[in-house]
């Protein structure tokens, strides 16, 4: 049995078609992660997944649980991290714990082996109102308060948006670990390389799902001819590589730009045509996961 | 003129007794994109208000579009634009109607603001939107249309507080392209972002730790520097270092 199963599911706001007709399956184990923009619709699969709302169309199941019929159940064995920090900003590190705990109808002793390696960092401050800790440490209360009951499923909205990149990566080290310990995870993001920490992604835009696969088979599927372009000025690279023969596209990629070559393409008449440019550099480049989430949003 | 649209020395910001900015001190060239790069509460954004003129420097010195930072931040307030991630329009307004608002805010004449409204709209592909609301646009629309707001007086330096947070691939590369093209006609962009391979597109990048400027250059010298591989190793290396808390 999948710990997620999502069939057909539709959800319009008004006029907006937040998801369109969404179908996947998460494995019971899985670290799984729904990479894409704002908009994607991630936020509204969540919310139709821990029960906050019901689709349109289509059916879904959270452990085996029908997400409409059964939501009591569901909401007894799945942690939700919401995007928006939403625990009591006037209540203590410790007493939001222990009103979660509360609620479950657990006792936070029971959980401690499971919460510690992320409530360690923050118990130092556990007489501190939560909304007077930093976004760092409100991220792990939350996460702990998430965490209490020991779900099954667990449900990460956007949890490193707006974080840097050391936080971040820390944050995946820390679901690394809670996936160790049986959990299964399903976590948004925006950020195009935190796809790699994932074991399988689904890749989102505008309410449909482009594509799902493990990080390196979604990788392994791209087929155009991809090449790296350098030059000392960058912009004027960017507008003369667009106007070559046999460019179907050049877009900045970091320190260098990503030219999708077609047929007609080839590395001597460009050098030739680009002479005047000062530094060019060309060579072959590996497809990233955001090469292909560009390639796909173009399809 | 002076080469330095900013140009500032010990610049400092305490609250009570905790020193928010530590002495940063760092000059930044006309038309370059000065990426401005930080671990989470590292002081970006009070170093960011404090060269914005929202917020006084508790000591230091320094100019920005030749204003002074200690005395005139209602000066440099007039003389530079702004954009922020989230707040930057209002939504219950149409295109049209943000441009005239924030034109009327800077100054500019009806003439003017007809004139250069009309010539931004043209130059986004907005023209059928003009009276279109804001709200009702997609995400990387309305980032196009606060940059153009930001920039419609025609300021010689635009901060981008996070501009592209959240936007899809695409998007934000075509962001990115205006402001290479903001950039090549000769603005000043002092820009933040958490995205690394962001920073790459800058001409110089400064790296804040702990309240301090601990690393200032090309990308391709601070590389050099940390024997990394690319900024996004830069950073790490840098910001694992830190004490405060993110």
């Amino acid at each position: 049995m999948s710990a997620i199963k999502v069939e057909n599911i539709s959800k319009s706001f008004g006029k907006v078609k937040a998801l369109d007709h969404i179908s996947f399956e998460v494995e019971r184990g899985e670290l799984f992660g729904l990479i894409g923009p704002d908009g994607a619709g991630k936020t509204t699969l969540f919310r139709l997944l821990t029960t906050l709302l019901n689709p349109d169309e289509g059916r879904a199941e959270v452990d085996g649980f029908d997400i409409v019929k059964d939501y009591h159940a569901i909401r007894e064995r799945v942690g939700y991290m919401p995007g928006q920090f939403s625990l009591y900003q006037d209540l203590t590190v410790e007493e939001n714990l222990n009103f979660f705990a509360a609620l479950f109808g657990v006792k936070v002793e029971d959980s401690y082996d499971l919460i510690a390696p992320i409530y360690h960092q923050i118990e130092p401050f556990k007489k501190r109102r939560a909304g007077k800790l930093s976004g760092g440490m409100k991220q792990k209360l939350a996460l702990s308060c998430a965490l209490i009951h020991r779900p099954s499923v667990l449900f990460l909205d956007e949890p490193t948006t707006g974080v840097d990149a050391v936080s971040r990566s820390e944050f995946w080290d820390m679901l690394e670990d809670i996936k160790q310990r049986g959990i299964t995870v399903l976590v948004s993001t925006p950020y195009m390389d935190e796809a790699s920490r994932c074991d399988r992604v689904a890749l989102c835009n505008e309410g449909r799902i482009l594509g799902i696969d493990t990080p390196t088979d979604i990788v392994a599927k791209y087929d155009s001819s991809l090449y790296s372009v350098r030059a000392d000025n960058m912009y004027q690279l960017l507008l003369a590589t667009r106007k070559a023969t046999g460019v179907a596209e050049c877009y900045p990629f970091g320190e260098t730009h990503h030219l999708i070559a077609d047929a007609k393409f080839d590395i001597e008449q460009f050098k030739g045509e680009l002479a005047d440019i000062k530094g060019l550099y060309i060579e072959p480049a590996e497809p990233t996961i955001e090469d292909m989430f560009i390639k796909l949003m173009k399809q | 003129m002076s080469d330095y649209i900013i140009s500032i020395r010990e610049l400092t910001k305490c609250f009570g007794d905790f020193t928010a900015v530590n002495r940063i001190s760092f000059d930044v060239k006309r038309g370059e994109i000065f990426g401005f790069l930080g671990a989470n509460g590292a002081g970006k954004t009070t170093a960011m208000r404090m060269l914005c003129g929202l917020s006084f420097p508790t000591s230091g010195s320094g100019t920005v579009a030749g204003f002074d930072v200690m005395r005139e931040g209602e000066q440099i307030k007039r003389h530079i634009g702004y954009m922020s991630q989230r707040f930057s329009l209002y939504n219950d307004l149409t295109v049209w109607e943000n441009i005239r608002l924030f034109a009327g805010i800077y100054g500019l004449s009806k003439a003017e603001t007809a004139v250069r409204a009309t010539e931004a709209l043209k130059r986004l592909n907005f023209t059928s939107e003009r009276n279109t609301l804001v709200g009702s646009l997609p995400l990387g629309w309305k980032q196009k249309l606060s940059f153009a707001v930001a920039t419609i007086h025609r300021p010689e330096v635009v901060f981008l507080d996070e501009p592209t947070g959240g936007v899809d691939p695409i998007t934000r590369r075509q962001f990115w392209e205006m402001i290479y093209e903001a950039a090549n006609s000769g603005t000043t962009i002092f820009v933040t972002t958490h995205y690394m391979d962001e920073a790459e597109y800058c001409t110089r990048v400064s790296i804040m730790v702990d309240g301090e400027v601990r690393a200032l250059d090309t990308p391709a010298r601070l590389k050099e520097q940390f024997a990394a591989e690319s900024m996004d190793e830069v950073f790490r290396i840098l910001a694992r270092g830190a004490k405060r808390g993110g």
